[in-house]
């Protein structure tokens, strides 16, 4: 019946969640959608009898804006997960110069996910837990590696789905976002094959100067190996 | 610091009750079981057809009629390529001025300028604007701007690059919304928008910059191409997830838009007769 059902993680909106910043009229705006949101999925709790968010019920719903913006947070939680962990214990064999660059972005991805948690509030599908087939994290080659194949997946996703966003603001901050996705996806490329034509490869780049999109579908399949529980996903 | 161009607070307080009020009304329309209205459908159908075919054939823009607001947007952009086409051919074509190791960067660069010239050119066919008399010492067709030596010093090259590409980024980032509902626009723009990112990185880390850019820092660039950063160091975002604990980081992450206006006072030196 709406949006909000099966698959959607719901906390109280209450007010030390919601923040100090966001005040005035608009917060109580925000707190009577979030109420709404909260008392239809109660009743649709009711009408199923089923639990809420029941495992493998993730999903994530295009029909609006909220499912593009869910889907940017999976990607973002995908990759501000993989930057901690590689932080937190960084190969050996990073050149001089590259944990910086790795925790510059480790910082932006954290900050990307933390905006759209915030921003989703009630209407935010959790993330399944992440695993990491084929990545090894103690070899430099290895996690730049990984690290070049989410940024250009990043990008690509952003780019595909900017044309399915219907609120302005919503289509001018996913444009916020991938300018700087692209800008780390050129660093990366930038440390594996240095001052070569790489960082805008013609990989990526196509012979219109255009750079890779791709629909939502697509970047979950292809995503999908990271996370430990399948997304399913309607309205597309 | 640069706490002159955090102004966005007080925007924010403005533009919120709007977009509450317009979230609210699309959750009405939820509740109201409502399908995707009729337009949004075509244009998703419109968007999902030109991908399949996996080619933005030219004249399907051209032939179909571009509305004026899409048009001003492309021919605004076309103006930007232009600069940044002419910039780097004359760059990468003149013996000397770029050091051996930068050439395969800034030959590739060259590459996807002159290819987006092309490309928004064949979108927009007869209506496309001529390309201006340009001017990269910045003087205004001068000749003897503060750029005076572009093209003899590898450093002016390059800082003018640096301001070329991040301005580019804001520039179409600023333009996006104009482009709703015109799908394949929409896309080509953004995917011509992520590949000037890349540029500005790269150009960035050759002058031993961060690829991004962190508050209103003009990266070791001249007083004349400080406009480029202008309000960058915002740490607002739309809704809730304005100020973060990690001030750097939510400045860097977020690429700021520029508007129309601001980004023509940021060229206007660099194009003959504009001042």
């Amino acid at each position: 019946m709406t949006h909000m059902n099966d698959g959607i993680a719901v906390s109280a909106a209450s007010d030390a969640q919601l923040g100090d910043a966001w005040g005035g009229s608009s917060r109580r705006e925000f707190l009577v959608l979030a109420a709404k949101g909260a008392a239809a999925l109660g009743l649709t709790g009711a009408l199923s009898g089923c639990v809420v968010a029941a495992a493998g019920t993730k999903k994530i719903d295009f029909r609006d804006d909220f499912g593009v913006l869910n889907f940017a947070y999976a990607l973002e939680c995908l990759e501000s997960r993989f930057y901690t962990k590689v932080c937190e214990s960084p190969p050996r064999d990073l050149r001089a110069g590259e944990l910086q660059v790795l925790q510059d972005i480790r910082d932006h991805e954290v900050a990307h996910r933390r905006f759209l948690k915030r921003s989703l509030q009630v209407l935010r599908v959790e993330v399944p837990m992440s695993v990491w087939p084929g990545i090894d994290f103690s070899s430099r080659s290895s996690v730049l590696g990984a690290a070049k194949t989410f940024e250009d997946l990043g990008v690509a996703a952003y780019n595909g789905a900017g044309s399915r966003i219907r609120l302005a603001e919503f289509l001018t901050i996913a444009g916020k976002i991938v300018s700087v996705e692209a800008r780390h996806a050129a660093a990366i490329r930038d440390l594996l094959n240095p001052m070569s034509r790489d960082f805008a490869g013609d990989d990526v780049v196509d012979e219109r100067g255009l750079d890779r999109a791709m629909e939502p579908g697509e970047v979950l399949a292809l995503a999908q190996k990271y996370f430990a529980e399948p997304y399913r996903v309607v309205g597309l | 610091m640069h706490t002159s161009d955090i102004t966005e607070p007080k925007r924010l307080l403005a533009l919120d009750p709007e977009i509450a009020a317009r979230l609210s009304a699309r959750q009405a329309e939820i509740h109201a079981g409502a399908a995707v209205s009729s337009r949004t459908s075509a244009g998703l159908m419109m968007g999902g057809a030109v991908l399949a075919t996996a080619a933005l054939a030219s004249d399907a823009f051209a032939q179909g009629g571009l509305p004026s607001i899409v048009v001003d947007v492309l021919n605004f952009a076309l103006t930007l390529e232009y600069l940044e086409a002419e910039f780097y051919v004359t760059g990468v074509g003149t013996s000397g001025l770029i050091p051996a190791d930068m050439r395969g960067p800034f030959d590739q660069i060259r590459k996807h300028e002159v290819a987006h010239v092309a490309f928004l050119r064949g979108v927009l066919g007869g209506a496309a604007v001529a390309k201006p008399t340009f001017d990269f010492t910045g003087g205004g067709g001068s000749g003897n701007g503060p750029f005076a030596d572009v093209f003899r010093n590898a450093q002016t090259f390059a800082a003018v690059a640096q301001a070329f590409e991040d301005t580019g980024v804001r520039a179409y980032k600023g333009q996006a919304a104009n482009l709703m509902g015109h799908n394949d626009v929409l896309r080509a723009a953004l995917c011509i928008h992520s590949v000037e990112a890349r540029h500005a990185s790269q150009v960035r880390r050759m002058r031993g910059q961060k690829g991004w850019i962190t508050g209103s820092m003009p990266g070791n660039l001249p007083d004349a191409a400080k406009g480029t950063y202008k309000g960058e160091s915002n740490r607002f975002q739309f809704i809730l997830g304005q100020a973060d604990s990690n001030s750097q980081a939510m400045t860097e992450a977020f690429d700021e838009t520029l508007s129309k206006n601001q980004v023509l006072q940021i060229v206007t030196p660099f194009i003959a007769g504009g001042r």
